[in-house]
This record gives C-alpha cells, sequence and structure tokens, in this order.
C-alpha cells in the first residue's frame, strides 16, 4: 500500500481517477461533480440563521435551497479526502502563508489573509455569475462536451492567468 | 447523501495527491510555469467523456449539460478568473487546501467564497432580469453546435488534448 503514502501521483494518474469518479457520479447519483452551488447554499444557511425563515423567500435560494445536499456532502468530503492523504503522506501541518506567496510578499499571515478573503470574495461571487466552477464547469461541464462549460473554463483562466500575472509580475516589480 | 461524502473523499484524497490543493501550484499554473493543473483537468475531461458518453449510450445515465449565455457564462467566467488569480485556489482545491492545513484557504478564502455567493443572491434578481439573460444559448453542447456525432467531437477533443498534452511534455513544463 505504498501508493497511499506517496506524497504526490501522476497528474495524469489523478486526472484518470477523477474521470472515473465522474462516471460513478453519473451512473450512481445522477449529478455531476460540482463545488461552487454548496457556498451558496451555506451563505443561505448563515444568512436564515441571522435573518429567519424570510430568506427562503430570495428568489436565489429558491433555486439553490439553504440546506444540506449531495453536493455539499461532496465539498466536505473533499476536505475529509484531502485530510487523509495528506496525514497518511506526513504533509498535515499548519502553514500559515504559502511559499510562492511568502517569497515575493512576505511572511505576514494578515497581508495573505486580507488578499485572500478579496479573492474568495471576488471568486464567490463569479462562479454563482457563472453558474459554476472549475469542477462543475471545468471538468464535469467540459466531459458533457456542453458549450457553456467550455467557453466558462476558458474565461476562468484568461481571468486567472492575466490576474495572476498582473500580481506576481506587475505589482511585485 | 452518503454517496456525496464518499465520492467527496476520493475527490479530495486525488486532488491532494496531485497536488493542486496547493497555492504554489495552482499560482504555478495561472503563471504558466507549472502545468500540473491542466494536465489533471484535460486527463480528467478525456477520461470523464469516454465513459459518461458511454453509459449515456447504454442507458445508464443522463446528461446534464449546465445552460449559458454570454451575460452569464463570459462575464461570471472573468470575474471567477479575477477571484481565481487573487486566491489562488478554486472553491474545491480550496476546500482541499483546508484539510490539509492551510490556513489562507481557510480564513481568507472559504469565508470569502460564502460571502461572495451571498453577495450574488442579493443582487440576483436584478441580474436575472438582465445581463444573466443576454446571449442566451441554452444547454447546447458540441455535437449539436458543430452538427457532428458525439464520438466525432470525443474523438477530435481526445486528439487535440493529447497532442497539447504532449506537446507540454515535450516543453517540459
Amino acid at each position: 500500500m505504498e501508493w497511499l503514502t506517496m506524497e504526490r501521483w501522476s497528474p495524469y494518474a489523478v486526472g484518470i481517477g477523477i474521470g472515473v469518479l465522474s462516471w460513478f457520479a453519473f451512473l450512481l447519483s445522477d449529478r455531476p461533480i460540482g463545488c461552487s452551488a454548496a457556498f451558496s447554499r451555506t451563505s443561505g444557511m448563515i444568512e436564515r440563521l441571522f435573518g429567519g425563515e424570510k430568506v427562503l423567500e430570495k428568489a436565489y435560494y429558491r433555486k439553490f435551497a439553504p440546506s444540506v445536499d449531495w453536493e455539499w456532502m461532496l465539498v466536505l468530503g473533499i476536505f475529509v479526502g484531502a485530510f487523509l492523504s495528506a496525514k497518511l503522506s506526513g504533509q498535515l501541518r499548519a502553514a500559515w502563508v504559502p511559499a510562492t506567496w511568502a517569497a515575493v510578499f512576505g511572511h505576514e499571515p494578515v497581508v495573505r489573509w486580507a488578499v485572500a478573503l478579496m479573492g474568495g470574495i471576488v471568486m464567490g461571487f463569479g462562479a454563482r455569475w457563472a453558474g459554476g466552477c472549475t469542477s462543475g464547469h471545468g471538468i464535469s461541464g467540459t466531459l458533457q462536451l456542453a458549450v457553456s462549460s467550455w467557453i466558462a473554463v476558458i474565461c476562468f483562466f484568461v481571468g486567472g492567468v492575466s490576474t495572476a500575472m498582473f500580481i506576481f509580475e506587475g505589482l511585485a516589480n | 447523501m452518503a454517496l456525496g461524502l464518499s465520492m467527496g473523499i476520493a475527490f479530495g484524497f486525488l486532488l491532494h495527491k496531485g497536488g493542486v490543493t496547493e497555492y504554489d501550484v495552482i499560482i504555478g499554473q495561472l503563471l504558466l510555469r507549472d502545468f500540473t493543473v491542466v494536465k489533471v483537468m484535460l486527463s480528467a475531461m478525456v477520461m470523464g467523456k469516454i465513459g459518461v458518453y458511454l453509459l449515456k449510450g447504454l442507458g445508464m445515465a443522463q446528461l446534464h449539460p449546465k445552460p449559458g449565455s454570454f451575460g452569464s457564462t463570459v462575464i461570471g467566467g472573468l470575474i471567477f478568473g479575477v477571484g481565481f488569480g487573487i486566491l489562488g485556489y478554486c472553491p474545491g482545491t480550496m476546500v482541499g487546501a483546508v484539510g490539509h492545513g492551510a490556513l489562507d484557504a481557510l480564513f481568507g478564502g472559504v469565508v470569502g467564497t460564502i460571502i461572495g455567493a451571498g453577495l450574488f443572491s442579493e443582487i440576483y434578481p436584478k441580474l436575472e432580469r438582465g445581463v444573466l439573460r443576454k446571449g442566451d444559448f441554452g444547454e447546447l453542447t458540441l455535437p449539436q453546435l458543430l452538427k457532428r456525432n458525439h464520438w466525432w467531437v470525443i474523438w477530435a477533443v481526445g486528439l487535440g488534448v493529447v497532442a497539447f498534452l504532449l506537446w507540454i511534455e515535450k516543453a517540459g513544463l
């Protein structure tokens, strides 16, 4: 069982594994793998906690009810799966600031976390605007040959590459 | 629900083993220095589509292509990309990153993504009547767009992907 404790597998082996996993998602659950709708459901659950039942009337939460569903459990599973994999390979450790970031912008966690928070807000907003993320559009949608997903994933990378280049090669210099 | 959780665990395990729950790997992709993310995504897509279209042919699975429109897919995709570039994780890999201890993914990313999804639900009614409908093309798929049999498209895309990946490997990326 040495492969379970390896730090890295070939990206192709991992990709093939995810592809096969998507067969099972369609076959057993009749659903494509996706992640970002779970964040809408979570925001709805939090709003409901503070705002009460009237939150359920909001148009978006009538589409994506603020409750735990299959996809929400899948996202929880990602946390568990990555935890297990890291535990087995001895890579489980609290990391305050990622290395690439620290090398250019320093080790101050507050700075990185503030930037990450901003990025998260923009990304969460954009994911729902586009109707999916790198999983739902990027993998599950492209494999169904959906035109929307192919356009979305191209836009994800156009936006992502130009932003990362701007931050690391524009701002940093 | 239990199926969702188990598939999530497998997904998170694979994402971590692929290294794509690391900020450094994702930002390396967006800076075009390290093509691990693209290798994982493209091999998942190729593997996934063969199986899913086979299952569909056997009447054992149904497709669920996401509907799209230029207003939703292109604009949302670009917004997502900007957030993705700032954060350095996408929604799924971010949850995996939390699983192995990346604190910026937790305090910045997860919190931000929930806020972003919440903000979207707030302005959704306004967008839904306007920009999200601009240039609507529905649940169009590539075989429908190109007026070709889906196996023709699967082979064409598959060969294109293999050629691209060979080129990436040859370039040492």
